[in-house]
């Protein structure tokens, strides 16, 4: 697949560079400590010492977005990956072979992506205490219907294709024409697919900790800072605008990466 | 009208597994309500008690068909923590829930669909970059981090509303409207940006297709193609996205409701999540689920009534 350059893939890319490389140093090293409170420095207005201010317990808010934004990064690449790989086993399965058996889960996906996975999921993590594997458990298992849905259409229209008949009939075993032969073909709409999840498994992240129930802290999450820099938006906007510029930073970076690549490429 | 029958049919049983799956999922979960209720002098025999009191103790499906039957009747039970009836604490949250809901889905309709027409017809490099750039920037923005931005902006900075004083709308029916502008807006942004461009490449799309030609060499106005051929076609996708975001912006309530401290259906489900209030949880999941089976259920009748093709008799 070639790409064609334009502004939105350079912006995109350039983009997702940078927040990459911050968030990475955010796993291994912050500028101060992420849990070290300091009352003498308690929400200061951000300076060369705090480039984003510090929060109500003197904690550089900085560093806490490395870390939150962090653990975001982890968190959504894991759902998009359990809903991929599930989505593409599914959907290959049911696409290429059909019968009864995708007659039933295709069922059993519109019923589910009929419901909007944020209230699916805001339900199941609560009940099942929160924390970030739950929420990788939850949302990945949410995100695995729409995946199957996209990859069943591409693989059922493939499925007859002359070179699909082709490989068949020189005796190429199943999973190979499975995944050898139709699986790159999907990629135009499945890279869609991704960001589009990716971007929003930041986002119901974000949410479920910003309604208490996701990220429990010390643990920093962007969501959880912005539910406590609510009650110091008065005080310390900064606070509110570290933690939100961060999310819409990385949703930015990635879709403006997809609108790139979705513009850029050209389909024979 | 034996397919509206039909659909009714197949809309009555999603609603019952819907049900179903709503009242199971809170049998087979962690955690017992008891140990919540009894806190730390709990006892095994107290714990029998109150479960033979609060009916926990009969088979599943007697409690299933028995909590089915009372909210047909419009009883949702009785509430662990709080010891009232369910549909009494529902009375008040969820007309706000309701109405915050309907302001920001009509404002999505009245802003996207003259928008979408006004950005399809306009073929300009500079357009399309300008909707494409406006529509990455409103979607990358949470519904939540606008609110909160909006609070600062108009609440902290311009000091047109007070941020946390909700005005009941027994109290004042404009302060109220007023009040849940901002949150029904926040609610609504990402969906326009959606809206517009899914509204706009479908316009696109139907521009170049030889009936707009046909109509046009018959001496139809623009605005008489653009109404009678173009957005017929057009509108259909629109329409089931439409419905969507019906349910999408129901379900963002629950959060927005949290950042403008809006007393509704989100904030009652929250904290009764937290003090494992089954059946408050229960009957508001329900609730939120038969609103979005309606929603597609409409949806797909004025997608039928849009579209001939779609109808087979």
């Amino acid at each position: 697949m070639k790409i064609r350059k334009n502004a939105y893939f350079i912006t995109g890319g350039i983009l997702s560079a940078i927040l990459t490389v911050i968030i990475v140093t955010g796993l291994f090293w912050t500028p101060y400590s992420t849990t070290a409170m300091n009352a003498q420095e308690k929400l200061q207005p951000p300076s060369w010492k705090h480039i984003l201010g510090t929060d109500n317990f003197g904690r550089d808010v900085f560093s806490r977005v490395m870390e939150g934004a962090g653990t975001s990064l982890i968190i959504a690449l894991l759902v998009v990956v359990i809903g991929c790989v599930c989505g593409i086993v599914f959907g290959s399965l049911c696409g290429y072979f059909g019968g009864a058996a995708d007659l039933i889960l295709m069922r059993i996906c519109d019923a589910i992506t009929a419901f909007p996975a944020m209230l699916l999921a805001l339900v199941i993590v609560s009940l099942t205490g929160g924390g970030a594997g739950n929420i990788v458990l939850a949302l990945g298992i949410l995100f695995i219907p729409s995946f199957t849905r996209v990859v069943r259409t591409e693989y059922a229209s493939c499925r007859d294709l002359n070179y699909i008949n082709a490989a068949r009939l020189m005796g190429v075993s199943n999973p190979r024409i499975l995944y050898a032969h139709i699986l790159p073909n999907t990629l135009s709409v499945l890279i869609p697919t991704i960001t589009i999840g990716f971007n929003n498994a930041i986002l119901a992240e974000a949410s479920l900790s910003f309604l208490g129930i996701g990220i429990q802290p010390p643990q920093a999450s962007l969501g959880s800072m912005l539910k406590d820099s609510q009650n110091y938006l008065a005080s310390a906007p900064w606070y509110a605008l570290g933690a939100g510029g961060a999310i819409v930073l990385m949703i930015l970076a990635v879709s403006l990466l997809s609108e790139g690549v979705q513009q850029g490429t050209c389909r024979i | 009208m034996k397919q509206i029958v039909k659909k009714l049919i197949s809309l009555i049983i999603t609603l019952l597994l819907v049900s179903l799956l709503a009242f199971l999922a809170f049998q087979i979960i962690p955690g017992d309500p008891t140990t919540k209720l009894l806190g730390t002098n709990a006892t095994p025999e107290k714990a029998a008690e109150l479960r033979s009191e609060l009916g926990l103790d009969r088979p599943v499906l007697v409690r299933y068909l028995e909590w089915l039957g009372g909210f047909v009747r419009g009883e949702f039970g009785t509430s662990y923590t709080y010891r009232r009836d369910v549909g009494e604490l529902l009375a008040d949250k969820l007309p706000v829930t309701a109405l915050l809901t309907v302001m920001s889905f009509i404002l999505t309709v009245i802003i996207s669909i003259p928008l979408g027409i006004w950005t399809g017809r306009t073929r300009s490099k500079a357009a399309d970059h300008i909707s494409v750039i406006l529509d990455q920037i409103l979607m990358a923005v949470p519904p939540f981090f606008f609110g909160m931005l909006a609070c600062y902006f108009f609440g902290i900075v311009l000091k047109w509303f007070t941020p946390g004083a909700y005005v009941a709308l027994s109290e004042s029916v404009p302060g109220c409207l007023g009040y849940l502008v901002l949150p029904a807006l926040s609610l609504a942004l990402p969906r326009i940006a959606m809206t517009v461009r899914m509204l706009r490449s479908s316009i696109q799309t139907e521009l170049t297709q030889d009936y707009v030609y046909t109509a046009r060499s018959r001496g139809l106005s623009e605005w008489g193609v653009l109404r009678r051929h173009i957005l017929r076609n057009a509108m259909i996708p629109v329409v089931t996205f439409l419905a969507v975001s019906a349910a999408e912006i129901m379900t963002g309530t629950i959060i927005i409701e949290q950042v403008f401290t809006i007393p509704g259906l989100g904030r009652l489900l929250i904290s009764s999540i937290g003090n494992r209030d089954f059946p408050v949880v229960q009957a508001i999941v329900v609730i939120l689920a038969t609103w979005i089976i309606i929603v597609y259920y409409i949806a797909d009748l004025l997608n039928h009534w849009m579209d001939p093709r779609l109808r087979t008799d």
